[in-house]
């Protein structure tokens, strides 16, 4: 069993598609050609604007649908063929999943418990997510965020190897979504591996040491939130005098966009570019006007594939094997 | 371990899963005043009326008014108790995605079925054995011919009522719109049960089709347990009523098959979007 071994891949995902059947014979594919591995230990984030196919994506890794092509891999086994020996060692947040509404929240975690081959103990659970306090009442009555947090607890009442989230933090408020971060952290920390789907950038930065880009079904940028970030070029952008006339040249080799008395600058290099903007300014006296000089953030990064859509660039060459 | 070890172990975990399942289904019914109410009511009801009014039954049929209201009120309870809550039980959970959630866990989804249906099936059941001592203590039910026949009008006809339940519940997009998709189940076996009238007075196709209908073979099997007589008014002893069971049951077995197929086939863990 080398597969199951390989802590390298402890999911992997080879060639991905899945298609709709639409109206009319018309279908379409949510998710064509994706690619990525998931190693022991990290958290992975797939990234993407509603409609991207992360859920779609992760419906297949949990076992809940078949590709219409392509190969995945959890924990050496096909999550959907294999469901019973994969779904013991793995936990599963839904972006949306349901309660019985009359049932009180401990009532719901022994029900969950009793279906669970190791569970650990519901009140526990319930602790870690900061819902041990409600354990009586009914699930009715609970708020959008405490659902959420009870919706987190099933997920890891089981010990879960590998925890899927997708979209754990929406609705939270922002102090229920740091203790959220602090606990999947731990979790990390105890050695559980995590896949998060998120539109929440910061979140992503926060935790992940590996994300993947989705856009349109595909994904188009993948690697750790610097690598990301850096394959957006680093920004300047300033304001001539009025009474400026002279053209704006190359500056350090970097062409100057100029719209009415607006520039701007786009460099792989900041530092060196700033210099020389900075050294092109002082020889000609000139005052430059609402000077702003960034190096790209994953923000950036991600509005600018959803603004152009991006093709497809791979920045993380340790991936290479799963394409092998 | 052997298989045969394995076999076993799997199957207590998976009755394990069950269990927690009905529990919690069990403690949602409890909390829900209206269907126990009912669940209660329908039986007295039937003792009343059968013994406020005599002469409304044909005492002279066999095995009188006790074994009138044995059947009938299984007939009720599948129709209702069984088939009826469970359409509106597994719709009213899978618009909650309370069943989207199930699936996500280690439960199968037979299990989740089994569990969801194990606590209407219990009160049906319950129904019918508070039926059983009234039909012997108020009506003075003759011990039955055959009992073997009414367990096996029982359990198959349960199995076949759970599962159209499961294929119903396909075609039924919201809790309120189960009053109207559950009718052509809820009345068209019951007219044709031979429970209202004998089949005999039917022409012959008809009469055929009758008998085809799930809940027909249900009322024969119980008459032929009940009181040992065919179809037809003969008395029959215990081997000749298990030569005349054995249409309804191929009739049964082959509505379970055919639920099963259609469940299998047609059955929505979510709602459409």
């Amino acid at each position: 069993m080398l597969v199951g071994m390989d802590d390298t891949g402890i999911i992997t995902v080879r060639d991905l598609r899945r298609r709709y059947r639409g109206t009319g014979g018309l279908g379409f594919d949510a998710v064509w050609g994706v690619c990525f591995s998931v190693r022991r230990g990290e958290l992975f984030a797939l990234l993407g604007t509603n409609g991207a196919g992360k859920t779609s994506t992760m419906e297949v890794l949990e076992g809940l649908a078949l590709p219409a092509q392509g190969t995945v891999r959890v924990l050496g086994r096909d999550p959907y063929r294999e469901r019973a020996l994969v779904r013991r060692r793995i936990g599963i947040m839904l972006q949306e999943g349901g309660f019985a509404s009359d049932l009180t929240v401990a009532e719901t975690g022994r029900m969950w418990a009793g279906t669970l081959s190791a569970p650990r103990p519901v009140a526990e659970a319930l602790d870690l997510v900061d819902l041990g306090h409600r354990a009586g009442v009914a699930v009715r009555s609970l708020s959008g965020g405490e659902r959420r947090r009870l919706d987190l607890a099933m997920a890891i009442l089981g010990r879960p190897e590998v925890l899927f989230l997708d979209e754990p933090t929406t609705g939270l408020d922002p102090e229920s979504r740091r203790r959220t971060w602090q606990l999947i952290r731990d979790l990390l920390g105890s050695g559980t591996t995590v896949v998060l789907t998120t539109h929440y950038l910061e979140e992503a930065e926060e935790l992940a040491d590996r994300l993947a880009i989705m856009h349109q079904g595909q994904i188009v940028r993948t690697g750790t939130p610097a690598e990301v970030a850096a394959s957006q070029p680093a920004r300047i952008s300033f304001e001539l005098p009025e009474d400026w006339r002279e053209p704006v040249p190359d500056i350090a080799g970097t062409p100057a966009s100029v719209t009415g008395r607006s520039v701007l600058l786009q460099t792989q290099d900041l530092q060196r570019t700033l210099t020389a903007l900075l050294g092109w300014a002082n020889s000609r006296d000139l005052v430059l006007g609402a000077l702003d000089a960034r190096s790209t953030s994953l923000e950036e990064a991600f509005h600018a594939v959803a603004a152009s859509g991006g093709e497809p660039i791979n920045l993380n060459h340790n991936t290479e094997d799963v394409a092998a | 371990m052997s298989t045969a070890m394995m076999t076993i172990s799997s199957s207590r975990r998976s009755a394990h899963r069950i269990t927690a399942l009905s529990r919690a289904e069990g403690v949602l019914l409890r909390r829900n005043r209206l269907a126990l109410l009912t669940a209660v009511a329908l039986p007295a009801a039937m003792v009343y009326a059968l013994k406020a009014a005599p002469s409304a039954v044909d005492a002279d049929r066999p095995g009188g008014a006790g074994a009138i209201l044995l059947t009938g009120l299984m007939a009720f309870t599948l129709l209702f108790a069984v088939y009826y809550n469970l359409v509106t039980a597994l719709v009213g959970r899978r618009e909650q995605l309370v069943l989207k959630r199930l699936r996500t866990g280690e439960t199968t989804d037979s299990e989740i079925l089994a569990g969801t249906a194990a606590p209407a099936i219990a009160i049906a059941w319950a129904q019918i054995a508070v039926a059983a001592v009234a039909a012997v203590a108020v009506f003075g039910l003759a011990p039955p011919a055959n009992p073997v026949l009414a367990l096996v009008a029982l359990v198959l006809g349960t199995a076949v009522f759970a599962l159209l339940a499961a294929v119903s519940s396909a075609v039924t997009r919201t809790v309120e719109m189960a009053q109207v998709t559950t009718l052509p189940v809820l009345i068209v076996p019951f007219a044709l049960s031979g429970l209202m009238f004998p089949l005999a007075m039917l022409p012959e196709p008809v009469r055929s089709v009758a008998q085809a209908l799930p809940l027909t073979p249900v009322v024969e099997l119980m008459r032929l347990g009940l009181t040992g007589t065919a179809a037809d008014g003969h008395h029959l002893g215990l081997a000749a009523s298990f030569g005349a069971a054995s249409v309804p049951v191929l009739v049964l077995a082959a509505w379970t098959a055919a639920g099963a197929w259609a469940a299998r086939r047609w059955f929505r863990w979510e709602p459409r979007r």
